[in-house]
């Protein structure tokens, strides 16, 4: 999916054949699965040079999801930080209310030529899992969500909304019962049912070639954002912002930007409760490179290796890697990765949805909190770009939770 | 000669195929864990394949998950396995030891120490099952230097013409992974195996074990009859865990790993 705005030596050229981003990446998988992540590999590169795979998603993106979403100028968030101004991406807006919907359709429409029955899915905060389920209820394919128990309890109108749509939502309790822990279990189903299934991996992690596609689906929100920030502003923005978990989000809206080496990227990684707590989900401030879900990328682990719990007030952050490209940028400097903590998190989103009157997701609300500590440091003529990967509804019990409110 | 081939040309001697039993290292501890990996080859064992815990193995069935969590919480790390084989190696300096894991905790460790000090340690082999050969030339090198094996996996869904070209490479065995599935879960029918040793005999002249879904000495004989061997792993941790007493070890816990152990191990000498 090339853009016009590539360049020759292109930041946007990676992975490698073999699925590398420099060292990061590559397909760590049991040997049962190799052969379908090469068949996979196949499948998606015929889809990607076919026009017809292009205009199918085109229009379910354009007349399902509701794209292009808008980039609202947050005047009032802007005035009150009183420095750079402040561009929402509002992702939130699309259907199911995040930007998980924009990988989601890609890759059901593949899968769907590949002729898979049956769709596996992990999730954490939910997102991912509703998206899964709702394109599974749309195309008429078997549904199965993995999602760690500890998530399931905190995030139960999410559970009830896949269950509605008619996926069979399945909690798991190994390990603590997370992010991680869902993807194992996805990973040990595909396993078992290689030959009617496809595993639909939520972000920009796990073995080649899910990183690349989903980065992919995922670039259509920076494709929009580098044109509408130039009709809007007349120019490219002075810095975009967007948070991590695995990912995806953050490449979505990094890639198209990556060769305007004159545009400072940054990547905010949930932080818990401190850098220094040991209840953090920030991989690449506080992990080491290592091997997990089928890529090297940075991880939380001990010094024996052993991957260590993530914490994030955000279910959708509480992973402890990340995509292995963002591993590779951060290596070669082209992103900055930064932290918001649990706190400055809960700040940001009561402070956006009192200025804008727009409701965050607690893991957009990591984005938010960076702008709120980088616009005041700019000028009013600079321009920062915002990526709001999701609206804050499912996170309304948690936050009020926070704030010693009993619903 | 390595012990690995040393064994595999003594059994096929015996007109027979080898019985590879699974311990999980330090499950529920220690020294529950060396007792019964001292004691296995005296039940019947002809090769071991010792189970080095990780948080997060994805490949496995929920009683092997179980062993590794419980492995963890009682310490094991890899120095720590390694220890337990040069300990066994005091006294049996013929039976192979293959260990079987993850990638992660190796790559944290350093390949290249890693490959030297479980060399030194007695250690044969290496099972990575997270490892596929287009990624294992990391670590390919130090395996040759330290004169290992590392074992390749094949799986129903391998292709014959890949087959052949990642089995150009193996060496000690082929670990052919018998099912679509992970571990203790479903089990091969005896012609389905029978179809896949024909696959595989066609890709290779090295032994061939199957693992994975087997769980009775019937199971291991008609496995060990149609392959080279037979491992089994699920079975013997799960019959051990049932004698365990708020997951720790009691009196009953290696005779009843020992027993099970045996029992296989009959079955495949009556063939």
């Amino acid at each position: 999916m090339t853009t016009p705005h590539q360049k020759p030596n292109s930041l946007r050229a990676g992975p490698d054949l073999s699925g590398h981003f420099g060292p990061f990446g590559g397909r760590f998988v049991a040997e049962t699965l190799m052969p379908l992540m090469l068949e996979l590999d196949e499948a998606y590169k015929k889809a990607k040079a076919d026009p017809a795979f292009h205009e199918e998603r085109a229009y379910y993106l354009r007349d399902y999801v509701g794209r292009p979403s808008p980039l609202w100028h947050a005047k009032r968030l802007s005035n009150a930080l009183g420095g750079a101004q402040i561009y929402l991406k509002r992702e939130e807006l699309n259907h199911t209310g995040s930007h998980k919907l924009n990988n989601v359709m890609g890759q059901i429409l593949l899968a769907r030529r590949m002729g898979k029955k049956r769709i596996v899915a992990e999730t954490g905060a939910g997102q991912h899992g509703v998206a899964t389920a709702t394109v599974c209820a749309l195309f008429g394919l078997e549904c199965v969500i993995y999602m760690g128990a500890k998530d399931v309890e905190r995030q139960k109108p999410n559970v009830f909304r896949m269950h509605l749509l008619g996926a069979k939502v399945t909690p798991v309790t190994t390990g603590a019962g997370t992010l991680k822990d869902a993807m194992n279990e996805a990973m040990r189903d595909w396993v078992a049912n290689v030959d009617s299934t496809y595993f639909l991996v939520g972000t920009v992690a796990g073995p080649h070639p899910y990183p690349a596609m989903v980065r992919d689906f995922q670039s259509v929100i920076g494709d929009e954002a580098r044109v509408q920030i130039q009709e809007q502003t007349g120019r490219l923005p002075d810095g975009i912002i967007a948070a991590i978990g695995g990912g995806s989000n953050a490449m979505g809206i990094f890639h198209p930007f990556l060769d305007d080496v004159d545009v400072p990227l940054y990547g905010v990684e949930a932080g818990g409760l401190g850098l220094d707590s040991g209840e953090t989900a920030a991989s690449i401030a506080r992990g080491s490179p290592g091997v997990l879900h089928g890529n090297r990328t940075y991880l939380l682990q001990d010094t024996h290796g052993q991957i260590t719990e993530a914490h994030s007030i955000s279910a959708g952050l509480d992973y402890p890697g990340i995509g292995p490209e963002h591993s590779w940028l951060n290596d070669i400097g082209r992103v900055n990765y930064v932290s918001a903590t649990d706190h400055e998190a809960l700040q940001a989103f009561q402070e956006l949805t009192r200025l804008e009157g727009i409701i965050p997701a607690l893991e957009s609300a990591h984005a938010v909190a960076y702008a709120r500590t980088l616009a005041p440091t700019m000028g009013t003529d600079k321009n920062l770009v915002v990526n709001l990967s999701g609206r804050g509804d499912k996170d309304v019990p948690t936050v009020a939770a926070h704030l010693g409110v009993q619903l | 000669m390595s012990r690995i081939k040393a064994c595999f040309d003594a059994i096929k001697a015996e007109g027979r195929g080898a019985l590879i039993p699974y311990l999980e290292a330090f499950d529920p501890d220690r020294d529950t864990s060396q007792k019964l990996l001292n004691a296995m080859p005296k039940a019947g064992a002809d090769i071991i394949e010792v189970g080095v815990p990780f948080s997060d193995p994805s490949a496995d069935g929920p009683t092997i998950q179980l062993a590794a969590q419980r492995g963890l919480k009682a310490g094991a790390t890899l120095t720590g396995v390694l220890e337990m084989v040069a300990e066994f190696r005091r006294t049996n300096d013929h039976t192979p030891i293959v260990l079987m894991g993850y990638f992660n905790p190796i790559d944290h460790y350093g390949v290249e120490r890693f490959c030297q000090e479980a060399a030194r340690s007695g250690v044969d082999g290496l099972i990575v099952v997270d490892l596929p050969p287009e990624e294992a030339g990391i670590i390919r090198p130090h395996i040759k230097a330290n004169a290992l094996d590392l074992i390749t996996l094949a799986a129903p869904t391998t292709p014959d013409e890949r087959l052949k070209a990642i089995l150009a490479e193996a060496s000690g065995f082929v670990y052919y992974v018998s099912i679509t599935g992970i571990t203790g879960t479903n089990t091969a029918t005896e012609d389905q195996l029978t179809q896949a040793m024909t696959r595989l005999r066609r890709a290779t002249d090295i032994p061939v074990v199957a693992g994975f879904g087997i769980r009775t000495p019937e199971q291991a004989r008609t496995a060990s009859r149609i392959t080279d061997g037979a491992v089994v792993a699920s079975a013997i941790i799960k019959a051990m865990a049932a004698t365990f007493d708020d997951g720790k070890a009691t009196e009953a816990s290696v005779p009843t790993a020992l027993e099970k152990i045996l029992s296989l191990s009959q079955a495949t000498k009556n063939r």
